[in-house]
Parts: C-alpha cells; structure tokens; sequence
C-alpha cells in the first residue's frame, strides 16, 4: 500500500508536465487545426536556451523567462510563416510541415548544443518527503505541479474573462463571423501558437531535470502529452489537463509495476484504445467525428 | 495515374539509378598512400603514420570519455613536435559515435575503406567496439588497445589483431570484491551493472569473491534509461528494498551521477563501491554540480570506493603526471586535467612504443608482432599482459577511495590477479611502471 | 530518349515483362558500376539498396494509399531483429530465408498496426505512429535477455561466396545482395502500382467514399497497404542487419523513421522512381555533410546535424512549394523535352491529391 501510495503521488509531477504538452497542443489544434509534431521539438530548444543562461550564470527565474520569451517567438514565427501557407490545406501537408520543423530544431539544437544529455538544474530540492514508508512529492516535484495548475488557471481566466480571449476562441471556431466582426483571425491565430509555445516551454523546464535534456529528449515527453490530449479529446482544454496527469499515473504505475522502458508503449496502447472506443476523447464537446 | 507514368517507372529507376550512382562513383576513390619508398602499409607514408578511432564525443557517454581521444592526441602532437617515431608523425582521426553501435559500424568502415587508415587505436566501448571487432579482424587492420575492460578483445585466435589495454572487468570485480569482503565483512552487498559485456564481467568478478549469501540483488540498467522520465529509480528502490548495505556498480560516469541522485532523492544511504570506468572524481563532481545547479557536488563522493592502475592525477611529484600536466597545458588546457585525460596520454604513449617497436618501415604485422612481444612500460602501476597467447592489458588494480572534495587515495597496494577465473589475487610486482625519457621518442 | 519510345513494342507491351526486362538492364549496369568502384563506394551502395527498398515501400503506403506512418523505422527494427535472432544460431539458414522471414515477421506487425492504422486518419494516425517509432525500441531493454539491450546483437554474415575468390570484397558482395533485394522489391511494387489492387489503393486514397460505393472494402484495402509497406520495411531491416553486422536500438531512432518519410517526400510521394532518389539522397546527405565539414572545419556537433537541417528543409519546402518532390520535376524536364506539358499526369501523385483523406470529409 505504501509503495502504491508513493508510486501514486510519484506520477504526478509528470502527469502535470505531460497535462501542460498536451494543453499546448489543445490550443493550437482549437486555432488553427494542426497537430503540431514539432510542439515537443521547440519546447526542448527553449529549454536549451535557458540551460545556457543558468551556465552563464543567470538564476534559474531569469532562465525561466527566457525559456518562455522564446517559446512565445518560436511559436509565432513557426506559425506565421511555415504553417500559415499549408493551415486551410490538406492536413497532411500541415502534418509533413510540422514534422518538417521538428527535425530542423532537433538538428539545429544538435548543432548548437551538441548531443550530450545534460540535466536542467531542479533549483528546489529534488529530495523526496518521507511520511512513514511512503517516499514522494520532492519540493521541486510540488512546484511542477504549482507552476502546471497556476498556468491553467490563468489561461482559463484569459479565454473566459478577457477581451483577447473571446477574440481567440470566435478566430478558432467561427473564423468567417469573427472576420466580419473585425476580428484580426490571422492575428488571433498566431497569438494561439505563440501561447502554446510558452506552455510548451514551460513544461520543457519543468521536465528537464528528469529527462536529460538532449536533441531528442521531448520526444517521448510529446507522445504523453499528445496522448493525454487524444484521451481528453483534442478540442478540450480541461480534458487535455484530466488526461495528461491520467497518463502521468498511469505511465508510473507501468515503469514501477512492469518497467519503465514499457512507457511509451503503454501509451501507445491507450491511444489506440480511445481512439477505437471513444475517437473524440472522453471530454471533448464538439459533434461526433470520425478520426 | 496515367499509363504513360507507369509506362516510365522502371525505366527511370534503371536511368537514374545509373547517371546518379555513376556521378558518385566518378567522384570516388582518391587513392591511399602514396608511393614513397617508405610507404611500408596503408596509412603509412614516408612522413606520416595515419590511424583512425571511434569515440563518443556526443551522447550519453560522453561526459568524461569525450576528454580521453583530445588527449590522446596532445600525446602525439608532443611526440611528433620532439620528431615522430622513426621520422613519421602520428596522425590521429578520432570520429564521433555518439556511443550508438549503429554508427560506429559507419564510422569504423569510414575509416578503414576510405581514409585507408594503418590501425584503429584505443575505439572506445564495450558496446559499441563488439560490433566492428569482426569486421576488423578480417580485414586485417590491428585493433589496438580498446577502451573498453571487456574479456572480448582477449581472443588472440579469433581475433588476432584485437588487443585490450586497460584491465578487464573481470580482474577488476575480483580485486573490488575481495575488498568488500575484507573490509565490509558481513554487509549485504547489491550490484548495479551496465546490461552487457562492461557490466556482466565485472559482475562475474565479484561473484567469484563475494559469499552469494551477502549478495541480496544484481540490478542491471540500460544506458537508454538514463534519458528516460523514471531513470534507473527502479533499480535503486529494488535494492534499497532488498536491504542492501553496499552498493558495486559497473557504470559509465554519467549513470554513477544518476545513481547518486536517484539515492539522494530516495533517502537512500549505502556505500557506493564503482569500477574505474565510472568513477573519474573530476566528471563525477562535473555532473551533479550540473545536474543540481551546485546544490550537490563532490560531498556525495564522499567515502566512494573505486580502483586505479595509474598514478593518481592527485600526485604532483609523480613524473608521468608531471608530464601529462605539463601536455595537457600546453595541447589541451580547455580540458580538466582528470583521470581521462591521464588514460588517453597514457594509451597513446602505448601505442607509441608499439608502433616504436613496429620497426622503420611499420607493416600492420609487425605492429602485431611488436605488441605480442610485449615489455613496454609506462605509466601504470602494474604490468602488462600482452603475449603471443593473450591480448590483454593490465593484470591488475589498486584500491582508491574518494573524500568529500572528490580527493582520491590508495586505500591498498597493487594486486593483480593471476588469470582469469577463480585464481589468487597477489600483489603486484615491483617495477612495472616506467620513466618518462626510457624512451627516446618522449622527451620529458 | 530511344530507351523510352522502344519499351512500347513488341513483347515488352507487356508491364511485367517490360518491368522485368529494365530490372536485368538496370542489373547489368548497378553489376558493372559495383564492380569499378572503390569498396566504400560499394559500401554505401549496398546502403543505398536496403534505403530503396523501405521508400519504395512507404511510397506505397503514403503515395499511392494516402496513409502517413512515422513507424517505418520501427518496422524496420523488426526486420532486423527477426534477421539477427535467425543468423545467431549455429547453423543458420540460408539469407534468403533469414530475409524472407523477416518480410514475413514484420508484414504479421504491420497487419496489426495498420488494422489499427484503417480506423484513423491523418494527424491521429501520424501521432499513432510516432508513438510506435519512440515505445517499440524500449521492447529491447525490457527484454534484454533476447535481444540484448542497448549493446545489441551482432549479426554473422559469412564471407562471400568463395567461388567469388578470396579477395573478393565483402562490401561489393553486400551490395549485391542489397541491390537485387531492391530490384525485385522494385519490380513487385511497380507491378502492384499498375495491377487492379494498386488501383483500389488509388481509390481509396482519392475518396473513400467513391471507392466504397465502386465496391472497394476500404479498410481491407488499407490494411493490405501496411502489410505490403510493412514487408518493404522488414526486408529492409534484415539487409540493414546483414550490411551493418549488429542490430541495436540506436539504429532505429525516430529520426531514422522521419528520415524514411523524408526521401519519400523528395521523390515525390507516389513514384517509385523518386524512391530511388530518396534513397540515395539518404546516403549520400551524411557523407556530403561529412565532406563539407571536413572542408569548411565545421564542428562534429555541426557535421551530424546538416543532414537533419536539410531533410526538414526539404519536407516543408515540397510541401510549400513543389509537393510532387525531385521526380516531379524530373518528369516535368522529361515532358518539355518531348514537348508535352506533363502536369496533368504528375498531379495524381501529389501530396495535394494524397490529402483527400481528410477525416472531416
């Protein structure tokens, strides 16, 4: 029971990272329809960049917000000039495009960074609390988890009660009528990737201390979250939180109770199976839609 | 589709297949050595002596290891700068890998079929070095002094030209696991290993010493874990779990900075006990400083038993260190100056007296013959195996022991071990170890 | 140009003697060129060899069926593997078996991931795969006992033949055996592509709808595909064990599964000739990458990931700007020679086209 416990709470802090990738993709896909392949890809840079700032001495903060600055460029930019050209087209040009991006910003970190694995600095202690037998919940493991749940709150907050995020979501989904109303869709649509771009970065930090950061160390951190989004379905925000910490759980029941090298594979697995079962995810609110 | 598409495939295929395989073809082939009169083997010219290395340069070997061919060649740049050997410079290809077999196949065959060079020297990795042994052998380009402890490059009929420098696992499990059972007697011991040929011969030398009694757990771990979400926690909860006291681990170093993160994090305490390979005090340090921003260094070292067969980098009045410090300086001073560095000078200086000893005009087998005949002495605290009947490198180890500065000291003389098997651990004899200046080539 | 009007007399009117008459010709000359070349030359021939075989065969998925899989590299591991554990044993079965096993073994996975594959579409089925691509190398860690972790197994390829000679480079007999596996996979698929079952696979991939109403079973058809790409894939894999000499996870990365998908798109999706480009821009890019950074002093870090920069160049500049890839315009040169404009009969085998299966539709 102690070890259940603490594989329990052991899952979380990975759930709300592979929560934060997949509400990254959520957004984009509710923008613009695209499945970005190079989410993951770009957040790994991000993080990259911030890890050198740490190494020239920059405080884990400043990092933080560098990281996020250049997901919110990254994000624009890639959306703006590489997507917009294929977003109304067939979407496996959009897929191709995407996937076209992820190699270039692996290479690109290859070659800037050099492909030796290093490990993102935790800056809180990285030690887990003991109660009785159950060991978990290291402080920077309940930070993870803070930072996920505060970034979800506000983007909620932002779609919700603001004025750009109304404009947001009518350029989503009524691009036509929201055009007529004055809306800049174009524009609405950038600031959705740009968005993700940051939540993508943020998760990127938050993981690397557990997954050496490397070229393709986000690859597998991209199939949890997509993952966690599909269960969720791909139009639901709060499905895409519920799902990816689902998968964080589930991802450490199967490393504790069958091995970790299954995870990606276990993924796959749930994936398959919601997509034959329940294809628009099990939150998702949009009409039934063959996937 | 059209027939007129269909009509074309083929030929096509045939057409372009041609002109372009054609074009790469033309663009192929510059030739091998020249044709001066002491151009005596492929990669052998009148003026230079051309060999070729794999290496992980990147990937998640290279922490610490990627120090060891950059050092190896400030080795021969100071031997060619002080003339060569026999009037030839050493030129050294080193080429990344990334520790991925896959491409060190490629690297090997880059290396071998198209810079055409006289001998691989010093491939670094069990896994990786397992895969390109075969190819080596026959193509009859000597193999020498493999970066790697494992047993398999001591095979002299099958692989004839495959030589080992370092000692092998095996001799090492067996020197850590008679220290363990003199010093911890009584205390449950649990292994750590890399799951292959590194780990599983160091494993076997500690199974011939240790009581199977005190043994709780053998934990084997993947390198590819070390970049997973759940690293190798699993193996270190089985063994925390298990009760164990002592903790062996036949690790490259980055996986030793995960194990000792993965117990910090844990709450697990035991006495780490870490092969050579794994346990360089420099990168360690190096690592988890990175890894944890500083918050951890070298006081998780603390108490960490290990193993050397040469000088201790520590010891400023040793003359080898004073050499290689002095190289270092002036080749490679971007570099720590750490056990790496000391194993690449020290292979290299090896091979110099290898390829010395090949004679003026080196062939590939009488660079064969020479190893086999042996004798050299250099750096190393015990002697070498080499023979016409055995291709392995030093017969022995002596026990070191970190302090919280990541300091090391000898905790025991020198003991080699007699063979390969269950036979006795002595100590060493005197005067295997050199002098810098025995030969002519290095001036120190 | 007097090749190309020839073929449309006499007996090779027919498309499988017509095929089959270009795969001996295209075999007499690939014989004659491996024979001059220097043994590195051979070497990356015999790569270039196994790499047609797995774009020709994801040319079938995606080209001709409208499919996406980023699992070919995956797939290709199960070739390998299957390869590796058969030649591992003392007494090995002939390579031809060994290959036709791995083709078998590999053909039984992908009938169970395209039966997966039939229900989903475009990015779903995209993402499906990457997950494939990324889990299955994990397989060999947890069963390390059979397949050997990340050490992998090394793979025993007898020398070559002896009546061959004794000195008869081993590179040029790899080649050669890469290289009639490719011709015959070239010959098989070219002759699929114009059967009535490549017309289904069109049909499918043009409109589902239609084809089903025409009385084509749609998800049948669209298993079948991954059962043939699939089996490209794994016989593919089992001469990459037999020219590498090991198998091991690392080989098959996911960047191994893009790159796959990468010189399929710069042939042009759908076209087996372009395979054959892909394939050997697959090869040639690392070595041209190595060359120039030995030239210009670039660093390793810069030398191993010019190849990455250009295939992700390539993938979002066809698909921006010329989706029918390097053959397409080959074909387009071709047509202003002989005066024709060709860009109606390129159109089909554009991705535009592939794209049809948009799962909103």
């Amino acid at each position: 029971m102690a070890r259940f416990l603490s594989v329990t709470l052991g899952g979380l802090s990975g759930g709300f990272v592979y929560a934060a990738v997949a509400l990254s993709l959520v957004l984009i896909w509710r923008a613009t329809r695209v499945l970005n392949f190079a989410q993951g890809a770009m957040a790994m840079f991000t993080a990259y960049l911030a890890y050198r700032v740490i190494e020239h001495g920059a405080s884990y903060w400043v990092a933080l917000v560098v990281a996020l600055v250049a997901g919110l460029v990254m994000g624009a930019v890639v959306e703006r000039v590489l997507v917009r050209p294929v977003e109304n087209g067939p979407p496996l040009n959009a897929v191709v495009v995407t996937l076209g991006v992820f190699i270039i910003v692996e290479g690109l970190a290859g070659m800037f960074f050099g492909g030796t694995p290093h490990r993102y600095p935790t800056h809180f202690s990285n030690v887990n609390y003991t109660f009785g037998d159950v060991s978990a919940l290291a402080p920077f493991d309940i930070w993870v988890i803070v930072a996920v749940a505060v970034v979800a709150v506000l983007l909620g907050a932002l779609f919700r009660y603001t004025d750009v995020g109304l404009r947001m979501r009518a350029a989503a989904f009524e691009g036509e009528v929201a055009r007529m109303l004055g809306v800049r869709v174009g524009r609405m649509l950038t600031l959705g990737w740009a968005l993700a771009a940051v939540i993508g970065a943020l998760a990127a930090v938050l993981v690397s201390p557990n997954v050496p950061l490397s070229p393709t160390s986000m690859d597998a951190v991209f199939v949890f979250g997509f993952t966690g989004a599909v269960i969720g379905g791909l139009d639901s925000p709060v499905g895409a939180l519920i799902g990816g910490v689902g998968i964080g759980l589930l991802l450490n029941y199967v490393a504790a109770y069958a091995g970790g090298d299954l995870q990606t594979l276990a993924a796959l697995a749930v994936l398959v199976l919601v997509l034959m079962v329940k294809p628009n995810g099990l939150f998702s609110t949009t009409v039934s839609r063959r996937v | 589709m059209t027939s007129r598409s269909s009509k074309t495939r083929l030929q096509l295929v045939a057409v372009g297949a041609v002109l372009t395989l054609g074009a790469a073809a033309c663009g192929g082939s510059s030739g091998g050595g020249g044709s001066g009169s002491k151009a005596s083997a492929p990669g052998v010219t009148a003026t230079t002596v051309t060999i070729g290395s794999h290496q992980p340069l990147t990937g998640p070997a290279a922490p610490g290891y990627s120090e060891i061919a950059p050092a190896a060649e400030a080795m021969f740049k100071y031997i060619n700068d002080g003339g060569g050997i026999h009037g030839r410079t050493i030129q050294y290809k080193y080429k990344d890998d990334g520790y991925n077999p896959a491409n060190t196949v490629d690297v090997v065959k880059q290396l071998v079929l198209q810079d055409k060079v006289f001998a691989i020297f010093n491939g670094l990795g069990t896994p990786t070095h397992s895969k390109v042994t075969d190819y080596l052998n026959q193509s009859r380009v000597p193999d020498l002094f493999v970066a790697s402890g494992a047993r398999l490059w001591d095979d002299p009929k099958k692989h004839p030209y495959t030589f080992g420098w370092q000692p092998d696992y095996l001799i090492e499990g067996k020197i850590l696991g008679k220290y363990i059972k003199e010093n911890f007697a009584g205390k449950k011991v649990g292994y750590l290993y890399q799951n292959d040929d590194f780990g599983k011969d160091g494993v076997a030398g500690l199974d011939s010493q240790l009581d199977a009694s005190t043994v709780v757990d053998k934990q084997p771990y993947e390198t590819s874990q070390l970049a997973q979400p759940t690293g190798i926690a699993a193996q270190l909860s089985t063994l925390k779990a298990k009760g164990a006291e002592i903790v062996v681990s036949f690790s490259i170093p980055a996986a030793t900075a995960v194990a000792l993160l993965t117990n910090l994090k844990i709450g697990f305490k035991p006495q780490m006990v870490v092969s050579n390979v794994g346990s360089d005090s420099t990168t360690l340090t190096g690592l988890l400083g990175k890894f944890s921003k500083g918050a951890v260094g070298a006081q998780l070292l603390n108490g960490l038993v290990s193993d050397s067969y040469l000088p201790l980098t520590s010891d400023t009045a040793d003359p080898w260190i004073t050499l290689f410090k002095k190289i270092h300086d002036k080749y490679i001073p971007s570099l720590p100056f750490d056990g790496n560095v000391e194993y690449g000078m020290s292979a290299a200086y090896t091979f110099a007296q290898a390829l010395d000893a090949a004679g003026d005009n080196p062939t590939r087998q009488s660079l064969i013959d020479a190893v086999e005949k042996g004798g050299f002495k250099g750096p190393g605290v015990v002697p070498f195996r080499f023979s016409k009947d055995s291709h392995a490198g030093y017969t022995g180890v002596r026990i070191v022991q970190l302090d919280g500065k990541g300091v090391a000291t000898f905790k025991s003389d020198a003991s080699v071990t007699t063979d390969e098997t269950s036979g006795s651990i002595d100590p060493a004899p005197g005067g295997a170890q050199g002098k810098p200046g025995d030969d002519a080539f290095l001036k120190p | 140009m007097s090749v190309l009007t020839l073929t449309r007399r006499g007996p090779l009117a027919n498309t499988l003697v017509r095929h089959l008459a270009f795969a001996v010709l295209g075999g007499v000359v690939l014989f004659f060129l491996t024979s001059t070349v220097s043994a590195y030359r051979d070497f990356q021939i015999a790569n270039v060899g196994y790499y047609v075989v797995a774009v020709a065969g994801l040319t079938v998925l995606t080209g001709l069926n409208g499919q996406i899989s980023l699992g070919h590299g995956a797939l290709m591991m199960v070739g390998a593997y299957t390869a590796a554990l058969l030649l591992e044993r003392d007494n090995p079965l002939p390579l031809v078996v060994v290959l036709l096993l791995s083709v078998a073994v590999t053909a039984a996975v992908g009938a169970l991931v395209g039966a997966a594959a039939a229900r989903l579409r475009g990015p779903y089925l995209a993402g499906a795969t990457l997950a494939f691509a990324v889990g299955l190398p994990g397989l060999t860690s947890h069963y390390a006992d059979t397949f050997g972790g990340d050490n992998g197994l090394n793979v025993l390829t007898g020398p070559p033949p002896e009546r061959l000679g004794l000195d008869f480079p081993p590179e040029r007999w790899q080649a050669w055996i890469t290289l009639t596996a490719a011709l015959i996979t070239l010959v098989l698929l070219a002759n699929l592509a114009s059967s009535r079952v490549g017309r289904s696979f069109r049909a499918v991939r043009d409109d589902e709808v239609s084809a089903e109403l025409a009385g084509i079973h749609v998800a049948r058809t669209q298993v079948l595909a991954f059962i043939i790409s699939a089996a490209c894939a794994g016989l593919a894999g089992g001469l990459t064990a037999v020219v590498s000499g090991q198998v091991s996870p690392g080989a098959f990365s996911v960047a191994l599964s893009l790159s796959i998908l990468a010189g399929a798109v710069l042939g042009g999706l759908g076209s087996l000739t372009g395979a054959v480009y892909g394939a050997i821009a697959l090869v040639l890019m690392p070595s041209i990458s190595s060359s120039a950074s030995d030239r210009f002093t670039l660093s390793t870090d810069v030398q191993h990931n010019l190849p990455l920069l250009v295939y992700g160049a390539l993938l979002i500049v066809v698909m921006l700007a010329a989706p029918q890839g390097l053959q397409g315009g080959v074909r387009r040169l071709f047509g202003l020679l002989r005066g024709r404009a060709p860009v109606t009969s390129v159109r089909n085998e554009s991705v535009t086209e592939v794209s049809v299966t948009d799962p909103e539709r």
